[in-house]
């Protein structure tokens, strides 16, 4: 087939890997650009996911060795700019090269929440206090959770909703993913340090999906978890670096203390740094949540207001691993039907 | 002693780490499934009890969880063990026998 047509794909998380697959599947041409020096994103510094507990890497593995013949991975560099003309697309990169393209894909994804921020919980500031993606890193390693004085901790806490569900921070959505994250963390201590108790402090437990309510009902059941209800108010350390929670126990109505020695906050999604600067270049329509909208949530949620951009996976919001795959799939499917037929 | 005209409110926050969780550890030994509950308050909404006096079954547990059972033992009388809550419950809470065990725990352990 002579003059392929060509597919940029911006990012090479796992939604832009699973893209370039099945457009390359379907015979185009097809070039991805990513900022990192490896593929797969936050899902390949993830150790497991839930509700499987299959590892991060093994989703990104399995996208890798499907890429359906994809080679041309430009690695290390960002869009510094993209011109439309008859031809389609010129996109210029960081490292002063540039490529043309008859369709974008911008796969951006999303970048965790800066639990700087919530100042009130101490992160950063008191040693005991870690993320999620920390806890990820750590059981990624291989390591045991070790409080600050090198003792493995009798109480965990883990917060529920940090960064998200807060107008404070300016995040009034829901991440969608921490709940069930926290729930399968909480897990994975109790695995690890069977002598540990763990503590989970939420608002609500969405376990909207399939095998998230079992994975709940198994950390009760089996692992002894304890949940309360009520949002993290403040925490602050004691003179030993162990750390004291205060919060609302709504179930009962009234305040309650406590102390931990190690605290979880589990981290929302935000939309990843460079996703604003590619919109405004492009002329996409960011939400008000800054994460990018689609022309039809229900009937073309992949193409944009400028047509032969198309969005697909967590820089449209925050989404499972299964759902980015999914769309990206979906996506795939989109630009295929335009390139052969114009809609 | 003069009189200032003030006085010191007792603390009304559950302190976790001081409360006694005797009963609670009991209860998790003989009775496991009632580490289930999600705090629906099916059962309190059916409760024939409920119906006519204060009790309130799912917050009596959940305050037993923090260790709180000041109210425990007059509350627990006001059961009259129809089993309506067992029924209701989506996690399958053996509530008949937490009540049982809980009355052998009051007495047990006081």
């Amino acid at each position: 087939m002579l003059n392929k047509q060509r597919i940029l794909i911006i990012g090479a998380g796992i939604a832009g890997l699973a893209t370039a697959g099945a457009l390359a599947g379907n015979g185009f041409e097809v070039v991805v650009a990513e900022k990192e020096n490896q593929t797969g994103g936050h899902t390949r510094k993830w150790d497991r996911l839930f509700p499987s507990r299959r590892p991060g890497e093994e989703v990104v593995g399995y996208l890798e060795n499907n890429l359906n013949g994809v080679t041309d991975i430009k690695f290390g560099v960002t869009v510094t700019g993209v011109i439309r003309n008859e031809a389609g697309f010129l996109v210029q990169f960081s490292d002063n090269t540039s490529t043309t393209a008859d369709a974008l894909v911008v796969a951006t994804g999303f970048q965790v929440f800066d639990a700087h921020i919530k100042e009130e919980y101490g992160y950063g500031i008191y040693e005991n206090v870690i993320t999620s993606a920390d806890l990820e890193a750590l059981f990624r390693e291989g390591k045991r959770l070790t409080t600050s004085e090198g003792k493995h901790p009798s109480r965990v806490g883990l917060i529920h909703c940090v960064g998200s569900r807060d107008e404070k921070v300016g995040n009034l959505y829901c991440s969608k993913v921490c709940c069930a994250t926290g729930v399968k963390q909480a897990i994975e201590i109790r695995e690890q340090l069977p002598e540990c108790e763990v503590f989970s402090f939420y608002m609500d437990l969405r376990m909207y999906d399939r095998h998230f309510e079992e994975l709940y009902f198994e950390a009760q059941q089996q692992w002894g978890v304890n949940f309360i209800r009520g949002r993290l108010s403040e925490c602050s350390e004691n003179p030993d670096h162990t750390l004291l929670l205060k919060t609302e126990d709504t179930l009962t109505g009234r305040p309650l203390r406590m102390n931990v020695d190690m605290l979880v906050l589990l981290v929302g999604f935000i939309p990843a740094p460079g996703t604003r600067e590619i919109a405004e270049m492009a002329g996409l329509q960011v939400g008000s949540d800054g994460f990018l909208n689609s022309l039809d949530e229900h009937f073309n949620d992949n193409a944009t207001t400028v047509p032969g951009i198309f969005i697909t996976g967590a820089v449209k919001g925050p989404t499972t691993v299964v759902n980015a795959i999914a769309d990206a799939r979906a996506t795939a499917q989109q630009i295929t039907s335009w390139l052969k037929t114009g809609h | 002693m003069k009189d200032f005209g003030f006085n010191v409110q007792p603390d009304f926050a559950i302190d976790f780490d001081r409360n006694d969780k005797r009963i609670t550890e009991y209860l998790a030994i003989h009775e496991p499934s009632l580490n289930l509950c999600i705090g629906c308050g099916s059962c309190t909404g059916t409760c024939t009890a409920g119906h006519f006096t204060p009790f309130n079954i799912r917050q009596l547990h959940t305050l037993l969880r923090r260790g709180e059972t000041s109210r425990l033992k007059p509350e627990i009388k006001k059961c009259m063990f129809c089993g309506k809550c067992q029924l209701v419950c989506p996690r399958g809470v053996n509530l008949r026998n937490v009540i049982l065990r809980l009355n052998r725990a009051i007495e047990r352990i006081g």
